[in-house]
């Protein structure tokens, strides 16, 4: 079933290691940076509404 | 009181959070599913290409960042349109929320063809109908965000943003038709309806991965609509709810 005959085969991709594994490492550390930008953006924005939350309602009460 | 089904109650940003929120992990799941059975078919099962040899396997990434890339942009285009037509407040934030997931699948289509453009043809980069037009892509997706940015009414910003976006969508069929119309480096559609180029494992490699990446942009997409949600609702009594509820 699986097409390589050893994991060093796999790795050298038959002389385009290079082009395949570059193109897989880029995409795979964007599809991973990506994510975990858009969480701590998420992050920050809640905290600093919620600070702004309760500046606001310090102002009306008093 | 009647149960009618209405539209406009998931266009509403405060149905439309928690909604968004709740389907993310699914789409997360599933887009992780379709890349691990992707790869296993794409990079251990599939085997060599007769022309390429291995360097053809780059395929199960390019073509999908390929059609995501173009893809997005007509869901963007759409949105425009609809928040142009109808002035609704959910388009424009929907539009934002796809932007740099839809430059980011125009920048790897474009980084996985230089990879693969170079062994092949022997060059990372032609000025050829194919890579121009894509590369026009990045820029008007680049162009979007950076006139979105610049300006600080978001309903402005949306209008202005959207009418780029309607004016763009022209590249869109270029870039599809242009290993038609002009005499091009780059190779024809590898999927046909009618008949396919592709061994059937290798096909199928591409078809889940696309699905991966289309899942993938959708989780990602959802999440960033629902920042700007927050950010653009805040004095909005739904957003305060859910400030006020401890949401993480």
């Amino acid at each position: 079933m699986i097409y390589w005959n050893s994991f060093s085969d796999f790795l050298h991709m038959g002389g385009y290691g290079l082009y395949v594994w570059g193109s897989f490492g880029v995409t795979a550390a964007i599809m991973t940076i990506e994510p975990i930008v858009v969480a701590r953006n998420r992050k920050a924005t809640l905290s600093r509404l919620k600070r702004q939350m309760r500046a606001e309602a310090r102002n009306t009460a008093e | 009181m009647t149960h009618r089904f209405n539209l406009y109650h998931f266009a509403s940003p405060a149905t439309f959070y928690p909604l968004a929120g709740a389907l993310i992990p699914w789409f997360a799941a599933v887009s992780v599913l379709f890349g691990l059975a992707g790869l296993y078919l794409g990079m251990l099962v599939s085997p060599t290409d007769f022309q390429q040899g291995e360097g053809y396997r780059i395929i199960f990434l390019h073509v999908p960042a390929s059609w995501m890339s173009m893809f997005i942009y007509l869901v963007m285009a759409f949105w425009a349109a609809i928040g142009l037509a109808f002035n609704t407040r959910l388009s424009g934030m929907m539009a934002q929320a796809l932007a740099p997931t839809g430059a980011l699948m125009a920048f790897l289509s474009l980084w996985t063809g230089a990879l693969w453009g170079k062994p092949m043809w022997g060059t990372w980069w032609v000025w050829d109908a194919r890579l121009t037009s894509e590369l026009i892509l990045l820029f008007l997706y680049i162009g979007y965000m950076a006139l979105v940015a610049a300006i600080d009414d978001p309903r402005r910003a949306d209008k202005a943003g959207g009418l780029l976006l309607l004016v763009g969508v022209v590249n869109v069929p270029i870039i599809y038709f242009s290993v038609k119309w002009w005499n091009t480096l780059h190779q024809g559609s590898s999927v046909n309806l009618t008949k396919s180029s592709m061994a059937e494992t290798m096909l199928w490699g591409m078809l889940l991965m696309a699905m991966c990446f289309w899942m993938y942009a959708i989780a990602v997409a959802l999440a960033r609509a629902r920042t700007i949600m927050l950010e653009r609702e805040r004095h909005t009594d739904w957003v305060k709810a859910v400030l006020a509820g401890g949401e993480k």
